[in-house]
């Protein structure tokens, strides 16, 4: 694969293994894409299926037990983040990549006020006087549409609501003006109505402030027309990625469409079942032969349960998955 | 918001200003010098000319329970803080890398609480002679490893949260995380225990006053006082009953506003 210049996060054969006392898990399996300033990618997968660690192996955030297997390459604005020390690793996090976490009650500190907590970022790492600071964490909370955000600085976390503390860490993860802006599940903790805005929200200021964002997330539904691209990702790989338009409308992986189909929709039916995927996704320890989702795949055959289908495209397309019998043109939504 | 805190509480309070107030204008106030004796009148009852009464070598027991206030208070407040820096230094240094040292650390804190306490003042004492440091260093050392275990505790509770995530991937350094993250949530709880250990130690002042290990005689303290009482404690009862008291409303107050800060603290707590 060649990188181009215009690509600012390329990951390369990243695959991250945390020892247990059940073997290794592994969390991340050989996950390779490619970013471009400016655009979004949506990572999504069930619960487990290593979208957070996979942000987290990114950053350089493990926990500390966790290993990388050498043959993995990060590289984000032309550096190689696997080989930069400790102190400038740090000197990125927060200034050229900033993160909005799943939870925003426990991704703020409680015992401190959120105008501190939004000003420090910038005094670290802009160098910015206190005043300043604070002129520009009031620009920040009104950017990201908190009402009299001069007097929400002194505010803590516990008297704010759901939706603004999301708000709150948004502005926060924006202080620095970061190239790149990581949103692990950022809406999952909210309610379905501040759900839309905050993602309106990342959108806009994504387009303001032309910034690239991963979005992880465990709703297919989230995605569309979001993100300029997705990759599904499945007990640690990476199994199905295109184009979101092109996901939607000839998506081949098994997993995708069902993934799809447990999208509630307006139109149906009142108490319809919603559609779950039978089974649970294998066990990271477990030692695999053949295709992880197999034991779930109502077209599952011999061959998905001894040979590991490889993420490849067809020749000519945008599209790679990673299935010996893709979904026909039928079995397309 | 601010919820009742009621009477108890104030009463506390009020005790502990006054006494502090004793302690601080003992100089100033009409009493007699706290080791001038009064011939004529010795272990007499509480009268007009001595307030409280006189000891049983014709002492003053006012001017004595003043002056005797400011060891308790100086060991009851000086300790704690030792025990707190201290404690949490190495408590949150064991909670935050863990590895080997914390392994050290903890080894060391157990060692340290296996040798009994009255054994330890009691070295601590022949070591570091007997005045009013002395005391107050070696109950503070005493303190160390209760705030250790504690810091390390609420350090580990916290560093696993996510906002510790969080500030790590806007950047911070270490020092930053624990001082900006962890000690603000770490140290409420410790602040609270604290004004525990404060009781704790007032009492252990007095026990190595009565033993005669606290501050030498004739300088007044609680604890000796106590002890000086026993000889005419059948005749006169006021000369060791009075410094029990104020002994005793003392560590109660501390105690009882303890639990008042721990109360208000577990409902910021909950609100979380």
């Amino acid at each position: 694969m060649t990188v181009s210049d215009t690509h600012l996060l390329t990951v390369e054969n990243l695959s991250v293994t945390i020892p247990s006392s059940a073997g290794a898990v592994r969390a991340v399996d050989r996950v390779s894409l490619a970013l471009e300033r400016g655009r979004t990618l949506a990572l999504v997968g069930e619960s487990g299926s290593g979208k957070s660690m996979f942000c987290r192996a990114v950053m350089g955030l493990l926990p500390r037990s966790a290993v990388v297997p050498g043959a993995a390459r990060v590289t984000f604005d032309g550096r190689d983040l696997g080989g930069l020390p400790r102190r400038e690793l740090a000197a990125i996090r927060g200034r050229e990549i900033g993160v909005v976490l799943q939870d925003p009650l426990s991704s703020l500190n409680p015992v401190i006020p959120v105008g501190r907590q939004i000003a420090e970022p910038m005094r670290y790492h802009l160098g910015l006087s206190s005043a300043r600071a604070r002129e520009r964490a009031v620009e920040l909370l009104a950017a990201v549409g908190i009402p009299q955000p001069e007097e929400r600085l002194g505010a803590y976390p516990h008297q704010l609501s759901g939706g603004m503390r999301q708000r709150v860490a948004i502005a926060m993860a924006l202080a620095c003006e970061p190239k790149l802006l990581i949103a692990d599940e950022p809406t999952t903790a909210l309610d379905v109505t501040v759900q839309a805005e905050i993602l309106n929200l990342l959108g806009r200021l994504q387009r303001e402030r032309n910034m690239a964002m991963v979005l992880v997330t465990h709703d297919l539904g989230v995605v569309a027309g979001r993100a300029h691209e997705t990759a599904v990702m499945y007990a640690g790989r990476i199994v199905e990625k295109a184009p979101t338009v092109e996901l939607f409308t000839r998506m081949r992986m098994h997993y995708t469409r069902a993934l799809f189909d447990a999208i509630p929709r307006i139109d149906d039916p009142p108490h319809r079942e919603l559609g779950a995927i039978g089974g649970q996704p294998p066990g990271p320890a477990a030692q695999r032969v053949g295709c992880p989702f197999a034991p779930r795949c109502w077209r599952a055959e011999e061959r998905c349960r001894t040979e590991e289908p490889p993420l490849a495209r067809d020749a000519g397309e945008n599209h790679s998955y990673a299935c010996w019998f893709p979904l026909s043109q039928e079995e397309r939504p | 918001m601010v919820k009742k805190r009621g009477i108890t509480f104030w009463l506390s309070v009020a005790w502990i200003a006054l006494v502090m107030t004793c302690a601080v204008g003992a100089g100033f106030l009409p009493l007699p010098a706290p080791d001038q004796i009064d011939w004529a009148c010795l272990a007499t009852s509480p009268d007009g000319v001595h307030l409280l009464g006189t000891d049983n070598v014709g002492r003053d027991i006012a001017a004595r329970l003043f002056f005797g206030a400011r060891v308790s208070l100086t060991v009851g407040v000086i300790a704690p803080c030792i025990g707190l820096v201290f404690g949490s230094l190495l408590g949150v240094a064991a909670g935050f890398y863990r590895g080997w040292p914390e392994r050290v650390i903890v080894g060391a804190i157990d060692v340290f609480l296996a040798v009994p306490r009255l054994v330890f003042l009691l070295v601590a004492m022949f070591v570091f002679g007997s005045g009013l440091p002395a005391i107050t260093l070696a109950l503070g050392l005493l303190c160390v490893p209760s705030f250790a275990r504690m810091a390390r505790a609420n350090t580990i509770r916290f560093a696993g949260r996510e906002f510790v995530l969080a500030a790590r991937a806007t950047g911070a350094d270490d020092v930053a995380i624990v001082l900006r993250e962890i000690l603000p949530n770490a140290l409420m709880p410790m602040v609270a225990y604290a004004l525990l250990v404060m009781g704790y130690v007032i009492v252990a002042e007095g026990g190595l006053g009565f033993l005669g290990l606290s501050v030498p005689a004739p300088a007044p303290s609680w604890g000796g006082m106590i002890a000086e009482g026993r000889e005419v404690l059948e005749r006169a009862p006021h000369v060791s009953m009075i410094p029990a008291a104020a002994m005793f409303l003392t560590v109660l107050s501390v105690n009882l506003i303890g639990d008042g800060l721990r109360g208000w603290m577990d409902d910021r707590e909950s609100q979380l």
